[in-house]
């Protein structure tokens, strides 16, 4: 049988915020498996987005398990912990978060750059992807000359340029309207389900729910169920 | 990564602007206001800088600086003169003495007395005339900016330009008619009084009766007689102060550094503009790191490791504090260039650059040091929260 491309364990996490603690994750268990797009909806505070840290390692969990790809980030150092997340992870943020002053292309290329690529190499590479996602023609813009839909794409070009095997991603679509929103999701299961990926899309946007292959519904730091989807 | 650090860096052209202008200013007020101190210093010894031929400076052992004019008894020449190991000793008249102008104002000038029969002690550069004119009749040589300025003839219509003092001119000086005979080019002294040259006797004659009138007694060493041993025996054998001209140059900047509030004026200037440069460029570059916070944490959760984000905020303060130090010291060396003909004492010699350079560096640190902080400490979770 496969490995899981994620597998989480009664992962816990609380946040100290000095005078308080608030649990956020109370022991949650989760599977993703290779190819899959998993969706985790749930309420505001219900510990979605602190799971998808944990799960793309730029968050440390404080007990439980959690390894993706067979590796627990807990157990590396913070050398392997960046290198491996640097080869393996790619982030859509619902903010786009591309960086004001690079052209889409620059943008796409940077995590080539950060995996060592040359620039000339890894603008390349980053042209191909925004060809695939239907921006080649306006690989040249800054992202303040692109509406919210062409940022949004520009960020999964970024988000698959450096061909992560886990690709996590935080509202995609909540920035975008309905039609754009859509497309977007189309292109994510066109290009970045390829290869065997797997998307976990953190959403509260419940029309784009019929993307999923399951759907894990949270619920004040847990796991409350997880159903399996029809794919459109 | 250190590309796309620029790229941010100048993204924001406002922040980018800002931060270069507070350590422009840093760099100008650190380099102008110090070269302007340095110039006024080297004002203060320029009546000993202008003199090379000399290797050793005679005077009285009271003496404080150059200006502090403690006459010795002409005898005293014959006693130098007779120390082993001195080539020649030649007498110096330096004293102020009034010049009456032609406006019946009084101008108080650097009168300077020279051995009558070698002329030692001149100015070294003669714009018109020469030095040996001093031999004629009431013969002075006036230095240029004095003619040109405090010592120039009232205008020709109410209203215009002052005119110059020119060879063939007259002056009364203490009462004694004086001819121009010559304009030398000299440096300016600390209060900027025109420079009279002429012989030693003549001086004499011009300044007020007293015993004593003898200012310096200027020595050459024989060949192979260190100016330094000459001084010891000098001061052995008649009990009378001798100085190289280096010791002579930093006595006298250190009576003015110890007696006047100069430094600590200047130094107050410097002080602020390092601070306001440091405030200025420090709040703006830790302002623009913070904004730029998020992408900072993009990277990072991308992969970015903190060696790396540190590098490039080192490069970003690298470029900015390049650029501002240049741009700091190119508009000082500017405003150096504009004043070379005014009254403004202005020195610019390299350690200053160093000087300036390692003040920039340190603001430069200083605001790196303070965006590296929160860079480091900066969850790249930071990329999830809306």
């Amino acid at each position: 049988m496969q490995e899981p491309a994620v597998l989480c364990r009664a992962v816990a996490k609380t946040y100290d915020t000095g005078e308080t603690q608030v649990p956020a994750l109370r022991g949650v268990d989760l599977e993703v498996h290779p190819g899959e797009l998993l969706m985790l909806v749930g309420p505001s505070g219900c510990g979605k987005t602190t799971l998808i840290s944990i799960i793309a390692g730029i968050l440390d969990q404080d007990a439980g398990s959690c390894r993706v790809f067979g590796r627990d980030f807990l157990h590396m150092n913070t050398r392997e912990k960046l290198e491996y997340r640097a080869r393996n992870i790619g982030f859509v943020f619902q903010a786009f978060n591309l960086l004001p002053p690079l052209t889409a292309l620059e943008n796409v290329a940077v995590p080539l750059i950060i995996n060592g690529a040359a620039r000339r190499t890894a603008l390349g590479r980053a042209q191909e992807i925004l060809e695939r996602v239907g921006l080649g023609e306006r690989s040249r813009s800054l992202p303040a000359q692109l509406s919210g839909g062409q940022q949004q794409r520009v960020a999964i070009a970024r988000a698959l340029v450096h061909n992560p095997r886990l690709v996590v991603c935080d509202e995609p679509t909540s920035s975008l309207d309905h039609e754009t929103g859509h497309k977007v999701m189309e292109l994510m299961r066109e290009i970045a389900m390829a290869h065997d990926r797997s998307l976990v899309i953190v959403t509260h946007d419940p029309r784009i729910f019929a993307f999923a292959d399951r759907i894990a519904r949270m619920d004040d730091g847990h796991i409350d169920s997880v159903t399996t989807n029809g794919v459109p | 990564m250190y590309r796309i650090a620029l790229q941010m860096l100048m993204g924001d052209r406002g922040k980018y602007f800002g931060i270069v202008m507070g350590l422009t200013f840093a760099s100008l007020i650190m380099t102008q206001q110090p070269a302007i101190f340095l110039g006024l210093m080297a004002r203060s010894y320029s009546f000993i800088s202008d003199l090379p031929l000399p290797d050793v400076w005679v005077m009285d052992e009271k003496v404080q600086f150059v200006d502090d004019i403690k006459p010795l008894q002409d005898t005293e020449l014959y006693r130098v003169r007779g120390v082993a190991g001195v080539d020649w000793a030649m007498p110096l008249y330096k004293g102020l003495l009034k010049a009456r102008l032609a406006n019946g104002m009084f101008q108080t000038c650097i009168v300077v007395g020279l051995d009558d029969a070698t002329l030692t002690g001149g100015p070294a550069l003669m714009l018109e005339g020469r030095l040996e004119d001093l031999r004629r009749s009431d013969g002075v040589i006036v230095d240029t900016d004095g003619a040109r300025e405090k010592l120039a003839k009232p205008p020709a219509t109410p209203g215009g330009k002052p005119v110059p003092l020119k060879v063939g001119d007259t002056l009364e000086l203490n009462d004694h008619r004086a001819v121009v005979v010559g304009i030398a080019k000299v440096t300016r002294t600390f209060q900027s009084q025109p420079v009279v040259y002429t012989t030693y006797s003549r001086a004499t004659r011009f300044a007020p009766r007293e015993r004593k009138l003898l200012s310096f007694v200027l020595v050459k060493a024989q060949p192979g007689v260190a100016p330094q041993e000459l001084t010891r025996r000098i001061r052995q054998a008649t009990g009378l102060a001798a100085y190289t001209r280096e010791q002579f140059q930093k006595i006298t900047i250190d009576y003015f550094l110890k007696n006047t509030g100069i430094p600590i004026n200047f130094g107050i200037s410097v002080t602020l503009g390092f601070i306001v440069g440091a405030a200025i460029a420090g709040q703006t570059f830790y302002n623009f790191t913070q904004e730029n916070l998020r992408h900072f944490g993009v990277l990072k959760a991308m992969g970015a490791s903190n060696g790396t984000l540190l590098k490039m905020i080192l490069l970003q303060a690298a470029v900015v504090g390049s650029i501002g130090y240049g741009l700091g010291v190119g508009l000082t060396s500017v405003f150096g260039y504009a004043m070379r003909h005014s009254i403004l004492a202005f020195k610019f010699p390299w350690q200053l650059l160093l000087f300036s350079g390692a003040g920039i560096t340190l603001i430069c640190m200083f605001a790196a040091l303070l965006s590296i902080v929160k860079v480091i400490r900066l969850e790249p979770a930071i990329v999830f929260k809306s």
